[in-house]
């Protein structure tokens, strides 16, 4: 493009380059300010002067012509002189300085006159400015066609991957297993997907002609249409939702609804995105794995487990929100600064809320169940649960089945106090009709135990114990009724129960000890033995006496080790006893008497742990006499009575105790292997004054005769007094215990008693 | 939301592209009348932006010799916009017809434009990228196939990186950039600044609330903070400098004073 140059040896001072040269350099200053060039200064120089030469040549040409001219014009375009001010500032540059320094001194031969060289001059401008206009021109449109094609070019890769994202999009949309919805921001649906059209029933007009507003469900959650308004506002920029909605067949879908806000490039909200995943069959699956592990599979009523729930719902304190609180708070401050008495607050203080709780155990049904078997049983108690679901029909009732053939009946009606009791009383009265099964009519009855009270009191374990314990009371006073709850008759319940819970461990810990007590010779007044009498000092119960534990160690099976212990320490006692006699130092009791519990009489090793025990010890099997109820032989058989009369014929003595108490059957006495009546208390209590109760007196002769005939020794318990004794003692009778004579205590008691009586 | 980076920008030449405006201050017509109409709104409050883009295009031509000069021929021009002349390849080829010289712009245009002008061109090409993304230029198969990423490269960021506002961490970007280059490579970088310009800074503040107008915003830094870019590598003489003062191939006192405005300076990676 830049002409080679001319040989700087031209370039002498003055000479034809120096002045081309220095015309240059003002052409160069001239126009530099008006380029866009990224050339410097000395650069721009070097690019100009070819140019300033092709002037300079066609000026001095023999024949002119002014088309190289036109070459400079486009030459300076090329050198990104663009700007019309280069042109207007070169063309200056050219008629002021052209002719002055390329004009004469170029020409030596003065062939041109001055007036054609500036004709040519003026010329030579005419076509640069042509040359240049044209070379922008042309330049211009260029790029001008350039920048539109790159601009199409990238419109059209732009649109290629906006239509394969599209395709993307597309594709997405119409394959998503999800439902996916569009609507604009006043809810008008305009495209939804295949899978949202057969979600709602396969009608897409019927999901297209919808506004989104008209999708609402009685049981759209509370701030989902709250949620919907601050999306359509641009407050939010989506939410998420477990939604309900109506399907076109009217039935219910219900879907996992993410709703997203689609926004414009500047941020303006657009469009509404709606993404809705099927939730319908899980949500079923999930209602029906609800009720499943909520509903008892035989009757269908709610089981212990949404008991539970309920019940702990309805104890659940009432709770006073801290701003309604506030609020209470500020109201009175403003009352008790004013004269005029406010009006009474519109929320009056909420009563407790109270509830109500029956709990029934039907009378009887195992003996139903085992003779009618457990399909017959199953029905009964389908039956017997739809009769309670009639009863509990109420808002605030509800009937449940624990388990087995226990029910329990819930109440939490604004008054419990007296629904509870009609409930109950409806309940008894459901079931009185006979229920018919395999054509028999059965007739089932039931124990209620009711516990009513304040919510917030107690904890649903809490009441359900106190419910149930109320119910044994029920069934124990004869079942069909019910009873209500009473806290000391829980209390004791209570306590039984703590009682039986730790008395295995109350063995083990050494906290059971025997107190004696001694039997007296009416006769002359001597000690004749003792009766072993078992405590437990508990620890936090204190002593306790036979009669609060030894039914519940009967019941628990812990009597039998209980009785031999109590054996094993009597006997030794005895033991001791005697070996103290021989000695001298003691002229105490010499017998032993330890009560045995029925369930003893049962155990198979009853004979033989005896046997073991007065051996191993070394007691005399005459120094033992124990004693067993009146009640524990009645209808006693020959194999109840067989071991007693294995330890009667070793030389045991074996006493009736209680005499008199049961429904004795006085002949059966004979074949009884006793030696001993112990009379029952009950019989002597009429004889503590003067003059004694004669009806008593002839009872108590007729007995000490008939056991004196049958060759059976008779003993009195509870002497109390010395006119008893003296009575006692003329009546015939042969020993008497009590506290006349000694209140039960440690075996060092009998030593002063004995060491007393000896005076 | 964020956009999907397969999705592409949209082409919309009804909205002003600081590469043509660019080329207009340059005196091209690479431009369509939107692009003048805010070219000459920012003009109207610093006559001399196109000086202030002359200078930098010069600065350019300076910071690409001295490279060859040193012996470092691979090119990365990032912010390339549209190549109207005198472009890196021009002058790196001029001095190394073996050097290689790849551009990346994030317009389509520009990069539409940049495709046809190097048509045939084997030892250049271009990239359509985001300086944001420092990994998607890296990672483009042009910069693959035409740049070895084990031998030193000079990366161009000439008035770009005030096109990258702080939200966008162009530290972050130039950093990651300088961080992937070889031992040696070059970091040359020109950046606006109010210092050095000749007007009152409200006055030239117009001109960045009309770059703020068309969505470009024009990030001014001060010379501390664009000092920050060569965090990677350590400047070469004569430092950070007015964009006219660096390596300058003329006197002193010959340039434009808007040449003296924004910094310029180019750092070694050690």
């Amino acid at each position: 493009m830049v002409p080679a140059e001319v040989p700087d040896a031209e370039a002498e001072p003055d000479g034809l380059e120096d002045r081309l040269r220095r015309f240059v350099t003002i052409w160069s200053r001239a126009i530099f300010p008006a380029t866009a060039t990224s050339l410097t200064r000395p650069e721009f120089e070097q690019h100009l002067l070819p140019l300033a030469r092709s002037l300079r040549d066609a000026l001095h040409d023999r024949i002119f012509d002014a088309t190289p001219a036109h070459g400079v014009g486009a030459a300076l375009v090329g050198a990104h002189c663009t700007d019309p001010d280069a042109l207007a500032r070169s063309l200056g540059v050219v008629d002021a300085y052209l002719v002055l320094y390329c004009g004469e001194a170029a020409d030596p031969a003065g062939e041109l006159a001055a007036d054609e060289l500036r004709a040519r001059c003026a010329r030579l401008q005419a076509t640069f400015a042509a040359g240049f206009a044209q070379a922008l021109r042309e330049r211009t449109l260029a790029e001008q066609e350039a920048i539109a094609r790159s601009a199409l070019a990238a419109r059209g890769a732009a649109e290629d991957a906006l239509h394969a994202t599209e395709a993307r999009f597309r594709a997405v949309f119409e394959g998503a297993a999800i439902g996916i919805g569009i609507a604009d921001l006043d809810g008008r649906v305009l495209e939804v997907n295949d899978t949202l059209t057969r979600m709602f029933g396969g009608l897409e007009h019927h999901v297209r002609s919808r506004n989104v507003s008209e999708w609402v469900h009685p049981d759209d959650a509370p701030q989902v249409w709250r949620m919907y308004k601050e999306l359509i506002r641009g407050e939010r920029d989506n939410f998420r939702t477990e939604k309900p909605f109506f399907r076109n067949d009217g039935t219910v879908l219900w879907t996992n609804l993410t709703v997203s806000l689609l926004r414009d490039v500047d941020g303006v909200p657009q469009y509404q995105l709606a993404l809705l995943e099927d939730t319908t069959e899980r949500r079923l699956l999930t209602l029906r794995l609800r009720y499943e592990a909520t509903h008892d599979a035989l009757t269908g009523l709610p089981n212990r487990t949404l008991f539970f729930e309920r019940l702990e719902k309805a104890l659940a304190p009432a709770r006073e929100t801290p701003k309604d609180a506030a609020k209470d708070g500020a109201r009175d401050e403003a009352n008790s600064g004013t004269k005029e008495v406010g009006p009474a607050p519109a929320s009056a203080p909420r009563p407790a809320a109270r509830f109500g709780l029956c709990y029934l155990d039907l009378d009887g049904f195992k003996a139903i169940n085992d003779s009618l078997g457990h399909s017959a049983g199953d029905r009964m108690l389908v039956e017997v649960a739809d009769r309670l679901q009639s009863c509990a029909t109420a808002p605030g009732e509800m009937v449940a089945r624990l388990g087995g053939d226990e029910f329990v009946a819930l109440t939490t009606g604004p008054d419990t106090q007296r629904e509870v009791g009609e409930l109950a009383a409806r309940i008894l009265g459901a079931l009185a009709t006979p229920i018919s099964l395999d054509g028999r009519e059965f007739t089932v009855r039931g124990s209620i135990g009711i516990v009513e009270g304040k919510a917030g009191e107690s904890t649903a374990a809490e009441v359900l114990r106190s419910a149930d314990i109320t119910m044994y009371r029920a069934k124990s006073a004869g079942g069909n009724r019910f009873e209500h709850a009473d806290a000391e008759a829980d209390a004791r319940a209570i306590t039984r129960h703590g009682l039986t819970t730790s008395l295995p461990t109350a063995l083990e810990r050494g906290e059971f000890f025997i107190e004696y007590q001694p039997l007296v010779h009416l006769a002359d007044g001597t000690v004749h033995g003792a009766e072993a009498l078992v405590r437990w000092s508990h620890p936090t119960h204190g002593v306790l006496g036979p009669d609060r534990f030894i039914p519940l160690a009967e019941h628990t099976g812990l009597i039998v080790p209980l009785g031999r212990w109590v054996l094993e320490q009597s006997v030794l006692q005895a033991r001791a006893w005697q070996e103290e006699l021989a000695a001298g130092t003691f002229a105490g009791p010499v017998r032993i008497n330890v009560n045995l519990s029925p369930a003893q009489l049962h155990h198979p090793g009853l004979v033989a742990d005896t046997v073991e025990v007065l051996e191993r010890i070394g007691l005399p099997p005459g120094s033992l006499c124990l004693e067993v109820t009146e009640s524990a032989l009645i209808g006693a058989d020959e194999d109840l009575l067989k071991p007693l009369r294995q330890l009667a014929e070793m030389g045991v003595d074996i006493a009736l105790d209680d005499f008199g108490t049961g429904y004795s059957n006085l002949a059966n006495l004979r074949r009884l292997p006793v030696s001993v009546l112990k009379l029952d208390r009950s019989f002597t209590q009429g004889m503590q004054q003067h003059p004694a109760d004669p009806v008593d007196l002839k009872i108590v002769e007729g007995i000490v005769s008939l056991a004196h005939g049958l060759e059976l020794g008779v003993t009195v318990e509870g002497v109390e007094t010395g006119a008893q004794a003296e009575h006692l003692r003329r009546l015939g009778c042969d020993t008497a215990q009590g506290w006349y004579y000694a209140r039960p205590g440690p075996p060092e008691m009998l030593h002063t008693l004995s060491m007393a009586d000896a005076v | 939301m964020e956009r999907p980076a397969w999705v592409p920008q949209g082409i919309d030449i009804s909205v002003p592209s600081v590469s043509r405006i660019y080329d207009y201050y340059l005196g091209g017509s690479h431009n369509f009348e939107v692009d003048r109409e805010a070219a000459r709104k920012a003009m109207e409050f610093t006559p001399g932006l196109p000086k202030i883009m002359q200078a930098n295009r010069a600065f350019m031509r300076r910071a690409v010799r001295f490279a060859i000069a040193e012996g470092v021929t691979q090119f990365l021009d990032i912010g390339s916009g549209i190549p109207t002349f005198g472009n890196v390849h021009e002058v790196a080829h001029a001095a190394d017809p073996d050097a290689k010289v790849v551009y990346v712009d994030h317009d389509p245009v520009a990069v539409a434009h940049s495709r046809a002008v190097l048509e045939g061109n084997e030892n250049a090409t271009v990239v359509a990228a985001d300086l944001r993304s420092p990994r998607q230029i890296l990672d483009s198969p042009e910069v693959r196939d035409t740049i070895d990423l084990d031998l030193p490269v000079c990366l161009l960021l000439v008035s770009v990186l005030h096109f990258v506002e702080d939200a966008d961490k162009p530290f972050a970007a130039v950093a990651e950039l300088t961080d992937a280059l070889a031992p040696g490579s070059l970091v040359a970088v020109c950046h606006a600044a109010y210092a050095g310009i000749p007007l009152p800074q409200e006055r030239v503040a117009g001109t960045v609330g009309v770059y703020k107008d068309i969505r470009n915003p024009l990030v001014m830094r001060t010379e501390e903070e664009i000092a920050g870019f060569f965090d990677g590598s350590d400047l070469v003489e004569p430092g950070l400098v007015p964009m006219g003062r660096w390596r300058p191939e003329c006197p002193a006192g010959e340039e434009d004073p808007y040449a003296l405005s924004g910094f310029a300076g180019v750092g070694r990676k050690a």
